[in-house]
């Protein structure tokens, strides 16, 4: 797909100069996942599609989908959802703007291991946030934050909201703010403003940051295995392909685990961006500025 | 611009709102602050059980640390793996870079999707199939193998970062040295580079902050010689009934002060958004 | 707030800004201004002089630091922009590239709550005034420079507001472009009896289209005066320079009678019409290249003597360098064509030699 059109003229040398990083890109990214595609389909034993029917089966492999998706879209719809109106209140360019993305940098820079390590620190039943709400009589029954359900999803939120807050402010801050002073001046209060300007011009950028943010909570990992309880409530998908692979050392299985992977996240993605291209979809600039 | 004259009750629920989300995003901030600060004294505490601070501090689990995880070795590990990481990616990504910068080809939008998949495609996703032919290729849990893993999600990025650095560099400064006798090579080491610099380097601090903190991919392909450092911290932690809490916080000081350190240098030159993703839309004019 | 009115008054409005130091330094200083129904008033000045801030406190688009603006006897300044339902057009046009022409114009009237069947009549109609009738399904990001203009025009007047502010709406447009939409701008003017408030850097506009005209620098009004005035009275030697009189010549008062000053300098020896209270015996005279007339005899008064240096041929005249013995340069806009080196006659008459008090 490098090649030019047919070399009537002569060859420009400067496309050679993509080879390199496409070769490496078709090499390692397209043909392992072609490999996997057609390793999931060459079971161990069994006909063509005994890997999948083991999956949709077996009752420790298919309700990982739901386990999944119970801890993502959750965890999606609040990172979305909180970064928006916050992002929306810091567009103007100020100090704060400034300090609020350099912190929030941190915890994606730190990483999952990190965050889930803190956790467990931090959030477990000795930790400072249980003596806290006991010193101040806050909650009385025991801290249960870790090792469940809720220690992932709390992980998701602070590996996944600086994320989604970053992006989402990098597409209000493209939004020439001259469009709102011209809508206040038609008559639109500051709501209005949010509804009719900013909303319908940040929604593909909404669609794509809920897209990005979805697929990376879906492959949660880490954070799943430390922080919640893998053999229980977070045994998420990705925890079913690793041990496949890696424990039971059976690659075929675990590429098809990883094919159903990619493909719900696949259909969730397709289903927004197909939403999406319903919208307005164009400069977000005013004029030919 | 605020709606200052609207009826008192909206006005009220104005600062309710506004005072809600300033609320929301302090509790995050602070909670995180709280969280490596919890880090940070439990790996200094001699015995901390149920109070407020520890009984006394010490900073032997850092020397135990390091024995027991053999930190040497693996910060060796990391460092020769993100320095490859960063240089491979740049020798190939630039030149790519370059090309789609300047060029108009078929294809195009096709080359510009491969490249922009690894980035928006989870690593585990595609790590599992990788590290099978990876095994295959009987590079799986040599640092070889995981120097190639962790190519393709920085390969990639240096890509989007360069290719609109590039394109806004004027093609006629190019014209200009061709003009005045400058070979393709000599034009390329005495324009191109210099005016090509400050990108790079924005390129490679971005790569190489990310390439310390990627943790799935490493640890799909890695063998025991070859961990860097966050994968041996998820070890550590995972088996953290082996060792005492305070030594494998002891070792997340490591990794945080590593990582920070970098991301430090990194925001001098780059904006924080940037390390996020470059998957941004570039709307087409309509 | 869309009804009608008789006057606004701008009273000292006032905006200030941190400057370098923290020092506050006054974007606009202190302006006092009725505005008449149906006037059309343009705010006059280099950039920087403080007219888009008056505009934009006038839109509410920023607040005051002091003073008050006033529609008849209520008092507005403390209204957002969306309650003062006055109609803007940008300098940049700001139309919604999410919306269709028809989208963008109707903007305003579906914020004031009317209906969809109540807004399209009104929207054709304001289309058919700036003639883009047809193009209503249009995204903005379809249509020409000038078009997009016109759009944004009729986004400010469908909603009828007593007052239509507009920033510069001319001069991202081309030259041929720009002479065309001001006329149109003008027309449309005249057909909604409304008031507008334009800002502009160019005389020509300024001049073209306003009933009166407020020349300000550095946040400070200088003069607010009909077009014909600003031309050719201007009240100070700033609002002068602005206007077009090129030759500005520091001189000596000789005598003054009544609103005449004798005023003599090297080489030169003329009487001017006083425009300010002189002091210190020391005065500018300022004169416009094209109120000389050329000869080539020393005879009669307000005459300067000098070699021609350069003369650049403009089709209709010359614009001709002339110096004097002692070295003042004059710019002279005349018919005929003096060599360069030719010792040349200029004449001035009285009235149009201005003297100020000297900086």
């Amino acid at each position: 797909m490098t090649a030019p059109e047919a070399p009537r003229a002569a060859f420009d040398r400067v496309l050679l100069l993509v080879v390199p990083a496409a070769a490496f890109m078709l090499l390692l990214f397209i043909y392992p996942f072609l490999y996997g595609l057609a390793l999931s389909f060459n079971p161990k034993e069994g006909g063509a599609l005994a890997n999948y029917a083991h999956f949709f089966t077996t009752d420790n492999l298919w309700p990982t989908i739901w386990t999944t998706l119970r801890l993502a879209l959750p965890a999606t719809l609040i990172n979305v959802g909180l970064a928006l109106p916050i992002a929306f209140k810091m567009r103007v360019k100020s100090p704060y703007q400034r300090w609020a993305t350099t912190i929030l940098v941190i915890p994606i820079t730190l990483g999952t291991v990190l965050i889930a390590e803190g956790m467990l620190t931090y959030f477990g039943p000795k930790g400072w946030l249980a003596q806290f709400l006991q010193f101040f009589h806050l909650y009385e029954g025991s801290i249960r934050l870790t090792h469940n359900y809720w220690g992932v999803l709390i992980s998701l939120v602070i590996s996944g909201f600086p994320f989604a807050f970053l992006l989402i402010l990098s597409y209000i801050t493209g939004i020439d703010p001259v469009l709102a002073r011209a809508a206040s001046t038609l008559g639109a209060d500051p709501r209005s403003q949010f509804r009719h300007i900013y909303l319908p011009l940040l929604a593909p950028g909404l669609a794509m940051c809920f897209c990005l943010a979805f697929v990376q909570a879906f492959s949660v990992f880490p954070s799943a295995v430390l922080l919640g309880s893998p053999a229980g409530p977070t045994r998420v998908i990705s925890i079913a392909a690793y041990e496949a692979a890696f424990e039971q050392y059976d690659y075929s299985m675990a590429s098809a685990i990883a094919m159903i992977m990619g493909f719900v996240q696949l259909v969730i993605v397709a289903a927004v961006l197909g939403a999406r291209s319903l919208m307005y979809r164009g400069p977000v600039s005013a004029g030919k500025g | 611009m605020s709606a200052s004259v609207a009826n008192r009750g909206s006005r009220w629920l104005d600062r309710a709102w506004t005072g809600l989300l300033w609320g929301l995003m302090t509790l995050f901030l602070v909670n995180i602050g709280l969280m490596i600060a919890a880090v940070a004294t439990n790996s200094f505490a001699k015995r901390w059980l149920g109070t407020w601070l520890p009984e006394g501090w010490t900073t032997s689990w850092y020397t135990s640390a390091w024995k027991e995880f053999q930190l040497d070795a693996i910060l060796w590990v990391t460092v020769q793996v993100v320095f490859a990481v960063v240089f491979l990616a740049l020798l190939i990504g630039v030149p790519a870079a370059y090309t789609l910068a300047r060029r108009n080809f078929p294809g195009k939008r096709l080359l510009m999707l491969l490249f922009l998949l690894p980035l928006m495609v989870p690593p585990i996703t595609y790590g599992i199939p990788l590290a099978t032919v990876l095994y295959k290729a009987q590079l799986a849990g040599t640092i070889y193998g995981v120097i190639l893993a962790n190519l393709i999600p920085a390969a990639p990025f240096v890509i989007l970062v360069m290719t609109p650095f590039i394109e806004q560099i004027d093609p006629n400064l190019e014209s200009a040295a061709r003009v005045f006798g400058a070979g393709t090579g000599r034009m390329f080491w005495h324009i191109l580079v210099p005016l090509l610099g400050p990108g790079i380097l924005a390129a490679s601090l971005l790569v190489l902050v990310r390439t310390i903190a990627l943790f799935e991919l490493t640890f799909l392909t890695a063998g025991p010689d070859s961990q860097t450092l966050v994968v041996a911290l998820y070890y550590a932690v995972f088996a953290a009934g082996v060792r005492a809490p305070q030594s494998v916080d002891a070792m997340a000081m490591v990794y945080m002060a590593v990582t920070l350190a970098w991301l430090l240098i990194a925001l001098r030159f780059v904006n924080p958004t940037q390390l996020v993703s470059r998957v941004k839309e570039h709307p087409q004019p309509a | 707030m869309d009804h009608d009115f008789n006057e606004l008054r701008l009273d000292g409005v006032t905006r200030r800004f941190a400057g370098a130091g923290g020092l506050a330094f006054a974007a606009l200083n202190e302006l006092t201004l009725t505005i008449q129904r149906g006037e059309f008033i343009a705010l006059l000045g280099p950039s920087g002089c403080g007219k888009s801030t008056a505009l934009n406190c006038i839109a509410g688009l920023m607040q005051l630091s002091g003073g008050s603006i006033w529609l008849d006897s209520t008092r507005i300044d403390t209204l957002p922009p969306e309650k003062r339902g006055f109609g803007m057009v940008f300098q940049n046009y700001a139309l919604f590239p999410h919306m269709t022409v028809a989208r963008n114009i109707g903007f305003g009237l579906k914020m004031r709550g009317l209906s969809d069947a109540n807004v399209a009549p009104r929207v054709a109609h304001a289309l058919q005034l700036v003639q883009l009738t047809g193009q209503e399904h249009k995204l903005p990001g379809q249509l020409s420079g000038g078009q997009q203009q016109r759009v944004a025009i009729a986004r400010a007047i469908v909603i009828e507001p007593p007052l239509v502010l507009m920033d510069e709406p001319l001069s991202n447009l081309d030259a041929k472009l720009r002479i065309e939409t001001r006329a149109e701008i003008r027309r449309i003017h005249k057909e909604l009896g409304r008031s507008t408030i334009y800002v502009t850097h160019d005389q020509d506009e300024a001049l073209s289209l306003a009933d009166r005209i407020v020349v300000m620098k550095d946040g400070v009004v200088q003069q607010i005066a009909a077009p014909h005035d600003v031309y050719a009275q201007p009240a100070n030697l700033h609002v002068a320079r602005f206007m077009g009189y090129r030759n500005v010549v520091e001189v000596a008062i000789e005598r003054e009678s009544g609103e005449r000053v004798t005023v003599s300098g090297p080489d030169i020896c003329l009487t001017g019409v006083r425009k300010q209270p002189l002091a210190d015996g020391r005065a500018c005279i300022a004169m416009r290249p094209e109120e000389f007339t050329l000869g080539a005899d020393p005879g009669g008064s307000n005459t300067i003597s000098g070699r021609v240096d350069n003369v650049e041929y403009c089709g209709r005249d010359s614009l001709i360098d002339v110096v004097t013995a002692s070295g003042t340069r004059l710019y002279v806009r005349a018919n005929g064509a003096p060599q360069a080196g030719d010792t040349v006659y200029v004449h001035i008459p009285v009235e149009r030699t201005l003297v100020y008090p000297h900086e």
